[in-house]
């Protein structure tokens, strides 16, 4: 027994086993069945555009992470793999490697990486793409013929726009909103995934899974995603059923990126409130102005610029939701008036 | 069943209190020598009474209370005092205390104390006798009894609570007290509701010890207004207001004392202690002290002598582990580390807890990543989150004035939960610290 064994710790001395980098590997195993999900329906392109994604984050948080050994904190990963899932299959490799890199360097890095940054780094790197590309990023090539065949010129050369030759087929927003003959695709199929769309977006089953089995490991917050179904179905309904818009309420919940952008983009815990009464803001915020976009605005799809306008709210979103100290009635205390 | 009453938040560590739980109490043998700081306690110093050389009895008294908020210090062993010098303290500083070299021959009796029966004291003068025997809270505070039971006037006392809940982990002194000493804790419920002059207790427990339970149902007397409550497992449902908030439903005010709504709050090990000092005269000088975690090779509950070195718990019990990481004085969540083995065992500690490497989980400090479990944590409903930006950017006063640093009790359940392994609360001591520092400069 000697007496410099032992160390010596402020309180508390025992921990959760919580980890910042447990939550995030995670996240990246719930997101395994929307991945398999998307290489099912997509083929070899999924499989390609989430590699470059992935590989093009990693690439970046290596070069220009704070740290060296912050590329194995599962944060770069997941960036990765959300973006590419947001992409469409047939959509040019490298382009997607410019997107991860921009979403990494400028979304996260400048910031100063983990934890500091204001704007979710996948839909930074997304929105990139869609004011650099516009067209490119919304080119839905009709389904191939075969599984192994490509969905699109995945393999355009750089700063070569693709080449599409076959015919392109409109995703179920799109239809409803620019189609010569609108047609409400049926929630089924929304459902499991059997439509046109961005790789990881189609299927609203496999995106609940990896979903509620983070939210059961209590490494999402459910309120945020909650918030935002509610708000989006009581703001379009309440438009559709004065007739204004045409996109039923459901519909407006289980198509385009809503349930990849509820679950996996709003609740990235960085970019997000920190109470929950926050997080109902937020995500009223979220489903309200996705509403908003997809009737009014010249997209078909709004979920992504909802969560970054949201993002840029957080601070004063924070501010305003402060618990209500114990002990107190949770109004600002009243300055002292004769402290002086 | 219904549901068991608690409060919001909290977090709730692996219990492990089935070490130690079903250990009977044992009484420890008096070491070679003693060391009695001055300063057991919250407020001032006692005053030393005797000199080096002068031959002491168990039970005498050493140290005087020094102004109201202060306590006596009573020799837990007889022998002859060595010197009165600075030692080291479980807090860390260098602490005025009397060695007292134990006389081995001795039969360590303690020497008789006159002591009236409590039936015959007025209600004002009760606290008088408590302080005597040096009584202080036994829950980890160390706050003098006798402060306590004299509330403000204005702010009159409808409900005494004994607290029972033993929240931190490992720990198993109250539970033991509770199995062991029933009639003491109900004999001291009526000396302090006397004393406060009210007729109502409720004693709270948490339901996972449900012998206790059982033994306190079994021994109440039918003539006392006392309930026994079972509270949800939740950390630290001990806390004063947490404890309030579980049985009263009402939320001591921020900055206020638990008097302000009507609610006293006292320790149910502390309580036991105030009825012997009344039934054997001897005043607090021992009590009983859970060693446990994996760390030490014999765990067990005793009941040890103040002033006992922690060297010589140690080795009585076992030695240390190959893998022992920490040692603690306290709870796991509240504790406070030990450096030195030459620290003496003091009043407030019901544990001495040796945490093996596997129980620490040490890990690397991240990024703060906003997930916000600390504020689901928090019991108080602080933004510990924002609190340990503004610590490390040494913002101390807006802490004070926006983030309710003040409020704080440090329970550390914002570092417990923290997945990133912020040392949230250590953040908000060094704050405080410095605030104090700020304040005297």
């Amino acid at each position: 027994m000697t007496q410099s064994s032992v160390k010596i710790t402020a309180s508390p001395h025992v921990r959760s086993a919580d980890s910042t980098v447990k939550i995030m590997w995670s996240v990246v195993i719930s997101l395994i069945p929307v991945i398999a999900s998307s290489i099912y329906y997509f083929g070899p392109s999924a499989i390609l555009v989430i590699l470059t994604c992935v590989a093009a984050c990693l690439l970046t948080e290596r070069l220009f992470g704070s740290t060296p050994g912050s590329v194995a904190d599962g944060s770069a990963m997941i960036t990765g793999l959300l973006l590419g899932l947001c992409l469409p299959p047939g959509f040019p490799l490298w382009m997607a490697f410019l997107g991860g890199f921009f979403g990494m360097a400028f979304g996260k890095i400048v910031f100063g990486g983990l934890g500091q940054n204001i704007f979710n780094p996948a839909l930074v790197g997304r929105a990139f793409l869609q004011a650099a590309f516009p067209v490119a990023i919304t080119t839905w090539p009709a389904k191939s013929q075969t599984w192994l065949s490509l969905q699109g010129d995945n393999f355009a050369l750089p700063f070569m726009s693709p080449v599409v030759d076959t015919a392109t087929a409109a995703t179920p927003l799109g239809n409803l909103k620019f189609g010569d003959d609108p047609v409400v695709t049926p929630l089924a199929d929304l459902f499991f995934g059997s439509t046109g769309g961005s790789i990881g977006e189609t299927s609203a089953l496999f995106i609940l899974i990896g979903g509620l089995y983070l939210a059961w490991r209590g490494h999402l917050n459910w309120h945020i995603p909650l918030s935002i179904f509610v708000s989006t179905f009581v703001v379009s309904g309440l438009f559709y059923a004065i007739g204004i818009s045409q996109f039923p309420p459901l519909f407006m919940l289980f198509s385009g990126g809503m349930m990849l952008g509820a679950f996996y983009m709003a609740t990235d815990m960085v970019t997000s409130p920190v109470s929950n009464k926050g997080c109902w803001m937020f995500g009223f915020g979220i489903g309200f102005l996705t509403v908003i976009i997809r009737i009014w605005g010249g997209l078909p799809e709004g979920v992504m610029y909802s969560i970054l306008l949201m993002n840029a709210m957080v601070p004063f979103i924070n501010r305003a939701s402060q618990p209500r100290l114990f002990g107190t009635s949770g109004k600002k205390k009243a300055k002292k008036e004769d402290a002086s | 069943m219904k549901s068991l009453l608690s409060f919001k938040h909290g977090v709730h560590p692996p219990e492990n209190k089935e070490i130690t739980s079903g250990m009977k109490s044992r009484r420890f043998p008096f070491p070679k020598e003693i060391i009695l700081p001055l300063s057991q306690h919250i407020g001032t110093p006692a005053k030393a009474l005797v000199k080096v050389g002068d031959r002491v009895e168990r039970g005498d008294v050493i140290a005087a209370a020094e102004g109201f908020i202060s306590s006596a210090v009573h020799a837990t062993a007889a022998g002859t005092v060595k010197s009165i010098e600075l030692w080291p303290h479980p807090s860390g500083a260098m602490v005025p205390s009397i060695r007292i070299t134990v006389d081995p021959n001795s039969t360590q009796m303690q020497r008789p104390r006159i002591v009236p029966r409590w039936q015959d004291v007025k209600e004002e003068d009760l606290s008088k006798e408590i302080a005597k025997a040096g009584i202080v809270g036994l829950g980890g505070a160390a706050f003098p009894s006798h402060v306590k039971l004299c509330p403000p006037k204005d702010q009159p006392i409808e409900l005494l609570i004994i607290n029972a809940c033993e929240c931190e982990p490992y720990l198993t002194s109250d539970h033991r007290t509770m199995l062991e000493q029933p009639h003491d804790v109900y004999e001291g419920i009526r000396i302090e509701l006397k004393a406060l002059g009210i007729s109502r207790a409720v004693i709270g427990i948490e339901c996972n010890k449900p012998d206790a339970i059982e033994m306190m149902e079994k021994t109440k007397p039918d003539d006392l207004d006392v309930e026994i409550q079972t509270l949800q497992v939740k950390y630290p449902q001990g806390a004063e207001k947490m404890l309030i908030k579980a049985v009263m439903d009402r939320e001591v005010p921020s900055g206020g004392l638990p008097s302000a709504i009507g609610a006293m709050v006292q320790n149910v090990a502390t309580t036991a202690n105030v009825a012997r000092v009344f039934k054997t005269g001897q005043p607090l000088i021992e009590r009983i002290i859970t060693v446990t975690g994996r760390g030490i090779r014999k765990p067990g509950n005793w009941v040890i002598p103040f002033g006992t070195k922690l060297r010589d718990v140690i080795e009585h019990c076992g030695g240390l582990t190959e893998d022992a990481e920490e040692i603690v004085f306290g709870g796991p969540m509240m504790g406070q580390g030990q450096a030195n083995l030459d620290v003496p065992i003091l009043k407030a500690n019901g544990g001495i807890l040796i945490l093996s490497k596997d129980e620490c989980k040490r890990q690397d400090i991240m990024p703060c990543i906003r997930c916000g479990k600390c504020l689901d944590a928090c019991p108080i409903f602080l933004n510990p989150q924002l609190m340990g930006a503004m610590a490390k950017a040494e913002r101390y006063e807006e802490m004070v004035e926006e983030a309710h640093l003040n409020d704080c009790m440090l329970c550390g359940c914002c570092s417990y939960v923290c997945p990133s392994n912020i040392p949230l609360s250590q953040l908000f001591i060094m704050s405080k610290t410095q605030l104090r520092k700020l304040a005297a400069s």
